[in-house]
């Protein structure tokens, strides 16, 4: 369960006057107090954590969002930035006494230069949302989250998201060149530029994935780039996850990087061929989807190489898609596979652990031990070559002890990733949902260390301050 | 996702399925991306999950419908992109309608809106009225611009005198119950919904169906029992009138299922397939002989565009050197998930087919949405003539009467897929098409 800093008394005391402060700064419709009406934000992508807010405010403008964190600023009221609730970490879960800020309507793309390869977007756009406006000059933004449809680019840069074709093209932090931020203090101020690099510290580092807690993202300059020459996806399926598991380390330690190395079990194969039809082989327990692009002859070459490689790992079958309808349907399956697993399960808990990738079939092995011994099912989704897991633990929240086990279960993925060698996370942020588990990763000084950062950047902790780094005593 | 509900509650069957719809959304927010309100508007509680998340708080709590959701669940299209979006297979349509029932049961709107639905429920089913109210509006049409637009009520009429048509269209001979005689070989037998609405806004849809679906050797029949398929009603939550003129239906058609026989029953308007479609779910827990003949006539439903697929459709004249802007309409793409057909035929029958940007999103019409909600409605209209004027397109073609209605007006003509087809096939060239010199 999940354990929230104490609300500050005064500030509930104060809602009403809070309220009609912020109706002054804002239109009408962008505020939201009536409490059954912000009923629907008290939770975001990762609905077994809720929380009402204390206020929702729909910022249309920076000038706004720098308005707002003025005046929360000099009220001393918690603010929790939120993009499209998208979260599988509860990165915008509410606390009772903070506002809530949700950043959907600032959906513009500001500019695009072609000659230069970048854009220039509001913090509310989503991420397919800067492909679509470039698409048609041939070009495209790198990294695709799986909710790529639905999450913000300002949410993206708050998690440092990655997605399947990251392999190929980096994260979030490779592909980003410059940031409109509002501070803590309500300061509007542009980090980067139009540019590679910057002079002095690396602020745009340091705000990539400081998941809304160090300022607030309002616009984003990023990297866009020329699409490739064409791509092809093969479908390699497996009798166990550790064989496939293996391929994956053969593959890497190769030295061929494709452009995506995905990795479905026999649950997720099941449930995303319903959601797409896109043929995925239903006898398999372990199915890897590998894309390679380039020219046509560069894609011969590299999967002849693949299916070498795959051969030597007993498939039962290897499929190379034949056209492009084939590619976008194999691709929706794999896009929409969290969600997909709802249709055999009510409830998920998502996790996000990163490992290397020659203890792959290990880590499977046990993760499979694991669920035997708490009696839940997990679903396993994930980018093999970043070793980038996401296991889905599959419980029912209408049974308490259920999620109770999945908690714990979850936990126990996340120990064993650090164990290995591995991380806490892979491109989902720590949000609330892995806060508790920072002391495995971390020693006590190195978390006082990030905490003195966040305190340079918000020395009153308003901003998203239940994230990311374990409670102090006091505050629990 | 969670759920609250008592065991006494899920023992009503609108609830025990809302539950069921309910526990297999797992919150992941998809559907938003898609959503035509959460697009314009940026609001959670304007997209799919958030009115999930209202819904749900509403049939739990077990208390009346409150202000604050029925603004929400009314500003829905109810387009169901969000169901083509979601990977977790809800279905929003099922716990939408159930919402809408429960608020009409537990709400009371302010008069001037119990007036206008009231009016428009026992207006728009029926054609004989229906053509009357027109008659009526082209009249006042003219002073429209007259009315204020400083509150939503005025803003209602205004928009409601705009969509009646300038000239109201003569009635077909065709418009009329009985059997339309295959020519040549009889290769089939059909029911055709003919509808209501339809059937006065433009009687040359019906007319032309059935001069094609006779001339591909089908015969037709319109019973004379047979009426409005109850969608107008049963999106406004009125279930009992709903019910009422679904039950005419199914009687009518299974009469002649049971009688002369029947391949299929074709529909030509997509709105009101849908809920032909979902008969059988709506009568779900009717009394045995009801319920499977409800079931049979939604297993009968096809569409226009899915029926000439299965029997195959061929042109006769020479292609018209036309491009045609195909509009999907959302009940046909989201609804009843038929997205290839029209086009493909569309192409088969000469014409050059172009889709606009953003295909997925709702022109606003949407069964009485753009009379109830104009202002969203017509940002909605804008949008999409915008995207389907960008692809030059000579004329539009559609499979809804409403979006027809909706799109019309703006100097590129809209007509119904099946008019062209109908031509193409030798049939009379569709009204305000102007033959490229290409064509015979």
């Amino acid at each position: 369960m999940i354990v929230q800093p104490a609300p500050k008394r005064d500030i509930l005391a104060r809602r009403d006057a809070i309220v009609a402060g912020l109706r002054e700064l804002l239109p009408q419709s962008g505020v939201i107090a009536e409490p059954l009406r912000m009923k629907p934000y008290e939770t975001d992508g990762l609905p077994a954590y809720r929380q009402m807010p204390l206020v929702v405010v729909l910022p249309e403008t920076t000038e706004q969002v720098a308005a707002v964190m003025r005046f929360c600023h000099r009220e001393g009221v918690r603010v929790i930035p939120r993009g499209a609730g998208t979260s599988l970490s509860g990165g915008a879960l509410p606390m009772e006494d903070a506002v809530v800020m949700g950043m959907m309507r600032m959906n513009a793309i500001l500019d695009i230069d072609y000659a230069d390869r970048c854009a220039v977007v509001q913090a509310g756009v989503t991420n397919i949302g800067i492909t679509n406006a470039v698409a048609a000059q041939g070009f495209f933004y790198a990294p695709d989250p799986s909710s790529q449809l639905a999450c913000m680019i300002g949410g993206n840069v708050g998690m440092n998201s990655g997605g399947a074709h990251c392999l190929r093209y980096g994260v979030t932090a490779n592909n980003l060149l410059g940031l409109r931020v509002v501070t803590v203090e309500g300061e509007i101020i542009d980090i980067g530029g139009a540019h590679l690099d910057a002079a002095g510290y690396d602020w745009l580092g340091l705000l990539t994935g400081s998941e809304g807690q160090l300022a607030v993202v309002t616009e984003v300059t990023v990297r866009i780039l020329r699409g490739p020459e064409g791509a092809r996806a093969m479908l390699a399926a497996f009798r166990a996850n550790e064989v496939a598991g293996a391929c994956v380390d053969s593959i890497i330690s190769s030295g061929i990087i494709p452009v995506a190395l995905e990795f479905m079990d026999r649950p997720a194969i099941h449930a995303c061929e319903d959601f797409a039809h896109a043929g995925y082989p239903l006898d398999a327990e372990a199915l890897l989807i590998i894309e390679v692009e380039g020219s046509v002859a560069e894609q011969d070459a590299l999967l002849e190489r693949i299916r070498e490689i795959c051969l030597r790992h007993d498939p039962i079958s290897l499929k190379v898609s034949q056209s492009a309808e084939e590619s976008a349907a194999i691709w929706k399956g794999r896009k929409g596979a969290f969600g997909a697993v709802g249709r055999i399960s009510p409830d998920y808990l998502c996790m996000d652990g990163t490992i290397p990738t020659s203890r792959l079939p290990e880590v499977l092995r046990r993760i499979g031990e694991m669920s035997t011994a708490y009696g839940l099912g997990v679903a396993n989704i994930f980018h093999a070559g970043d070793g980038n897991l996401h296991p889905l633990i599959m419980f029912d929240a209408n049974d308490p002890a259920s999620l109770r086990k999945a908690e714990n279960f979850g936990a126990d993925i996340l120990r064993l990733c650090v164990e290995v060698g591995g991380c806490l996370t892979g491109e989902h942020g720590v949000g609330v949902e892995k806060r508790d588990l920072m002391g495995v990763q971390f020693t006590e000084t190195e978390l006082n260390q990030q905490r003195r950062i966040k305190s340079a950047f918000d020395p009153g902790w308003l901003l998203n301050p239940s994230k990311v780094l374990p409670l102090l005593p006091e505050a629990a | 996702m969670q759920t609250n509900f008592t065991a006494e509650q899920l023992r009503d069957p609108d609830t025990a399925t809302s539950n069921k719809v309910l526990r297999t959304c797992v919150h992941c927010g998809m559907c938003t991306a898609t959503c035509p309100t959460f697009v314009l508007l940026g609001d959670e509680l304007d997209s799919p999950r958030g009115r999930i998340y209202l819904i749900k708080d509403m049939l739990e709590s077990g208390r009346p419908a409150t202000e604050e959701v029925v603004r929400h669940v009314d500003r829905c299209l109810s387009c169901l992109s969000c169901m083509t979006t979601c990977p977790s297979g809800v279905n929003y349509m099922h716990l939408v309608d159930h919402a809408r029932a429960y608020i009409e049961s537990t709400y009371r709107r302010p008069w001037h809106e119990r007036a206008l639905r009231g009016m428009l429920a026992r207006t728009l089913p029926y054609p004989g009225r229906m053509r009357l109210a027109l008659l009526g509006a082209g009249i006042a049409r003219p002073f429209a611009g007259l009315l204020p637009k400083s509150n939503l009520g005025w803003r209602r009429l205004r928009a409601l005198l705009k969509l009646a048509p300038r000239r109201l269209p003569t009635p077909d001979a065709r418009d009329r119950p009985g059997v339309f005689a295959a020519e040549g070989t009889r290769r089939g037998r059909v029911a055709l919904l003919a509808g209501c609405a339809q059937r006065v806004l433009d009687p040359e849809i019906n007319a032309a169906t059935i001069r094609l679906l006779n001339r591909l050797g089908i015969e037709v029949v319109v019973p004379k029992a047979a009426g409005c398929c109850g969608a107008l009603t049963h999106h406004m939550g009125f279930a009992e009138q709903a019910h009422a003129s679904a039950e005419a239906n199914i009687d009518a058609w299974c009469a002649e299922a049971e009688g002369d026989g029947l391949d299929a029953i074709i529909v030509n308007t997509s709105g009101c397939g849908t809920t032909v479609k979902d008969y059988g779910h709506m009568f779900r827990t009717a009394p045995g002989a009801l319920r499977d003949r409800a079931a049979r006539v939604s297993a009968l439903a096809l569409d226009i565009s899915e029926y000439l697929t299965r029997i195959g459709y061929a042109p006769t004249r020479a292609a018209p050197g036309l491009t045609v802007a195909y509009h999907s309409a959302c009940s046909l793409q989201h609804g009843q998930r038929v997205t290839n057909e029209p086009k493909a035929l569309l192409r088969k029958a000469g014409f050059t087919v172009v889709e606009p940007a953003e295909p997925h999103l709702c022109c606003g019409s949407a069964g009485t949405y753009n009379m109830m909600q104009p202002d969203i409605a017509e940002r909605l209209r804008a949008r999409k003539l915008a995207n389907l004027q960008a692809t030059r397109p000579d004329l539009i073609a559609a499979g809804n009467i409403g979006c027809i209605t909706q799109l019309s007006g703006d100097g590129v003509p809209v007509v119904h897929s099946i008019q062209l087809l109908d031509w193409m096939a030798g049939g009379p060239l569709p009204p305000g098409i102007h033959a490229n010199h290409h064509a015979e």
